[in-house]
């Protein structure tokens, strides 16, 4: 039954987010979590592991490089090995022996990234599976339903996703549907003071709709806000301004999540517009690709020129790669069939974005982010001024001018 | 470095190898294996993983078949594989070929032998095989040898006497050659005993190369599928009679537990460790029992849910994969099997393992059918560590007079 927010649930939201440190120039924060699994630390980027794991690396390893929150799908483990059998492990905690926290999409992305596969209808997404052909329907219910039994921290309500190219009626149906669905997911939520559910704001590029999505959506009392449908194949100078009019009318006290981010550079602005978390499987595919992330961007470590290359990838990474090994071996074990190699660049970028996150708010907290922020521009591009024109345009919108 | 034998049992030799390395301050107890690698690192394993194995052998095996094209890389490097690869404390012995990939027959000439590597064919006289070894500094080498006749179906009496003779001048010239490097005396050569199946070119072979002042022999050949093992064990018998009692003899080729008793019941004292990884590219779990002081009840016990399993595992499916055309053994359990989806024991009770203390068979059930990577990794994580724990189990039955215990419960398991 879709509708306003009862009273009650305007009141029962919990607080998580307290913030440390605000830049006075920009809209960037410094801030914590309290969430059930422990606290964690924001700015944030959280590596996704889909199908509970983080690809290679177990769960020893992520702990060890610092990771306290983490990425599972609900519609990926809501068929293999679905929501009963999670259960019975203790949830996907339980399951995958990970004693930090959990946040789970709910399954509206596969919408568009499995378009072919799917139908939506204002009872939900049905989709048909990849791997018998039988169908199921992802309602805003089931998906609540099934990330209750994942029991992950954060839960994401089921959106109506749009690609961000697209244009027209549909993107307006997607924006008021969405709300019609978060109303739906409050409540068929049945774990509250365990599990927190964040609303994703929708309406594509479209500033009118962004702005009526937000209007409504915070007028929801929810414990965080996600901002949703960028990230696509829209253009950056569209996608930074979606970002920064969702953040100006986002409340303060909550955390905002940007779905989809993973690029070093737009990590650096996103948080400069106010964005407080992140996720991507960039970094992690990537490394399975042979590429490892340096401040200066990736190095194809597949490449010859990398043969005889006997420095680590960066020599100023702590991660357990870099510690121990050299280019040149990492490029011998990339020409191998040793999983390995995979694994050992995995670790990387990993220790990577959470070391970038780390400079981030350290520089947040020590209150000299924009100082930092050019300084990044500066390694990435060679010269703050060569930073590409989006990032830059985006950055002085709030205050910070490069160069 | 210095082979001490404790004692002798039943053929079977206990004993450490000591002032092994360069440093000279390694030792090896006897029997044992080596760490099976694939290109200098542990198959699926970083460092920080592998760490978390006990018991991981000082010794690992390095194969020529997939560092001979590193030789210009490494020869630039200069400070040796171990270093390389990250494992500058390891010992390390340098084999020809990777036991688990075949290699195609045809390629040993009087002058060369080749390996095969991911990218091809890399052909090796004398003279290039010492500069790859110089190159790579590995403690201990298999030296250039034929061996061939292992490959082909019913080799020829002629063949067979070629492969002693040409394995007999490779190993000459071989000395010879490391005799002029100071870098390559650090080296210890390992002599190779061919023959086929041959008893008087087995023996020919293993008292010629005797003479030769090698570190210790290689016992080449003796891979092949278990009933091919059984018509072997008295050649091998007679080769480890002729061979010095204090120098190490390794076997290539050898993995399963039945086996590798048998083969150290007739002298052998080291072995390679691809087994448990070819049991875990299968996505098997290695599960037998090596705890002779159990009682057959507890036993049973402790490896949970074992009955439907003993059913199952008399019907021995042939798997294909990656190159693995390996039968499932006994040995281990198939966690892909559908009964495992919802068993959320461990993958043996009461492993120490990194797996085993971590997760369920229900997970790895999941991440296999989901083809995630981590499966490889915990599996290699604990079927390495159930591997070097039944070596273990070995020498401490030797010591305390048990050995016939642990045969039997080793050979009760075995289909």
């Amino acid at each position: 039954m879709a509708g306003v927010a009862t009273q009650a649930s305007l009141e029962s939201a919990p607080r998580i987010m307290r913030l440390v440190a605000e830049c006075s120039r920009s809209r960037a924060r410094a801030g914590e979590l309290r969430l059930p699994h422990g606290t964690v630390a924001t700015p944030v980027f959280m590596p996704v592991g889909t199908q509970a794991t983080m690809k290679g690396i177990t769960t020893e390893q992520l702990d060890a490089l610092g990771c306290r929150i983490c990425l599972g799908n609900t519609y990926h483990l809501g068929l293999r090995p679905g929501p009963e059998l999670i259960q019975k492990a203790n949830g996907l905690h339980g399951f995958m022996n990970w004693p930090h926290n959990l946040l789970t999409d709910s399954g509206g992305f596969q919408m568009v990234s499995l378009v072919s596969l799917s139908e939506v209808t204002e009872e939900g997404v049905r989709f048909r599976s990849p791997y018998d052909g039988s169908e199921t329907l992802l309602s805003p219910e089931k998906s609540v339903q099934i990330q209750n039994a994942l029991g992950s921290d954060i839960i994401m309500q089921l959106d109506d996703v749009v690609s961000s190219t697209v244009t027209g009626p549909r993107v307006e149906e997607a924006m008021y549907r969405s709300i019609r669905w978060l109303d739906r997911c409050i409540a068929a939520h049945q774990r509250p003071d365990k599990q927190n559910l964040f609303a994703i704001i929708q309406g594509g590029l479209d500033a009118d709709l962004r702005a009526t999505c937000l209007e409504e959506m915070t007028k929801r009392d929810v414990p965080g806000f996600a901002i949703g449908g960028l990230s696509g194949g829209e253009s950056k100078s569209q996608f930074w301004r979606m970002v920064a009019l969702s953040t100006s009318r986002l409340p303060k006290d909550k955390p905002r999540y940007l779905m989809g981010v993973g690029y070093a550079t737009d990590l650096v602005v996103c948080v400069a517009l106010g964005c407080d978390m992140f996720d991507c499987v960039f970094p992690t595919r990537t490394a399975r690709f042979g590429s490892a992330l340096v401040p200066t961007g990736n190095l194809q470590l597949r490449k010859k020129v990398f043969e005889k290359d006997f420095g680590p990838i960066n020599p100023e990474c702590t991660c357990p790669t870099c510690q121990k090994h050299s280019r040149a071996f990492l490029h011998a074990l990339l020409h191998s069939d040793n999983t390995a190699a995979l694994h050992h660049l995995t670790v990387h970028n990993i220790a990577y974005q959470l070391q970038l996150m780390s400079a981030v708010r350290t520089s947040i907290v020590e209150k000299r982010f924009p100082d930092f922020v050019r300084d990044f521009m500066g390694t990435m591009y060679g010269d703050p001024t060569l930073c590409p024109t989006w990032a830059t345009d985006a950055l002085a919108s709030v205050g910070i001018t490069l160069g | 470095m210095k082979l001490s034998l404790t004692k002798v049992v039943n053929g079977c030799r206990l004993g450490k190898i000591k002032n092994l390395g360069k440093t000279r301050d390694h030792t090896m107890d006897i029997p044992g294996c080596l760490l099976y690698t694939k290109t200098g690192c542990a198959p699926h394993l970083t460092h920080h993983t592998l760490r978390n194995i006990h018991g991981v052998p000082a010794m690992a095996q390095l194969t020529l078949s997939s560092l001979a094209e590193q030789h210009e890389v490494l020869t630039e490097y200069k400070e040796g594989v171990g270093k390389f690869i990250g494992m500058p404390e390891s010992l390390l012995y340098c084999s020809l070929h990777d036991p688990v990939s075949p290699c195609p027959a045809g390629y040993v000439t009087n002058k060369s032998v080749s390996v095969w590597s991911v990218a091809g064919r890399v052909e090796m006289t004398v003279s290039k095989f010492m500069a790859i070894q110089q190159a790579l500094q590995p403690d201990w080498f298999q030296c250039l040898s034929d061996g061939e006749v292992s490959c082909k179906e019913a080799a020829s009496i002629k063949r067979v006497r070629k492969s002693v003779d040409r394995s007999l001048l490779f190993l000459d010239n071989c000395l010879r050659l490391q005799e002029e490097s100071e870098v390559l005396q650090k080296s210890v050569i390992i002599g190779v005993i061919e023959g086929g199946d041959v008893m008087e070119e087995r023996l020919r072979s293993a008292r010629e190369t005797a003479k030769r002042p090698v570190g210790g022999f290689l016992l080449d050949g003796f891979q092949g599928n278990p009933t091919t093992l059984e018509t072997r064990l008295c050649l091998l018998s007679s080769v480890t009679a002729e061979l010095p009692e204090d120098k190490p003899r390794l076997i290539s080729g050898i993995g399963r537990p039945d086996e590798v008793l048998k083969c150290i019941e007739r002298g052998v004292d080291l072995f390679e460790s691809f087994f448990p990884y070819q049991v875990t590219e299968r996505g098997g779990a290695l599960t037998f029992s090596f705890d002779y002081q159990l009682n057959p009840e507890e036993m049973l016990l402790q490896q949970n849910g074992t009955q439907e399993e003993i059913k199952c595992v008399d019907q021995i499916k042939k798997m294909e994969i990656t190159g693995c055309n390996q039968e499932i053994t006994s040995f281990e359990i198939n966690l892909k099997e559908k009964m495992y989806q919802e068993d959320f024991n461990p993958l043996v009770r009461g492993c120490s393992c990194y797996c085993c203390k971590n997760h369920t068979r229900a997970y790895l059930h999941h991440l296999l059918v989901t083809n995630e990577l981590l499966a490889g990794v915990l599996l290699m994580m604990h079927n390495f560590e159930h591997y070097f724990g039944f070596f273990h189990s070995i020498r401490e039955a030797l010591k305390h007079d048990k050995l016939a215990q642990l045969k039997e419960l080793i050979h009760r398991q075995a289909s």
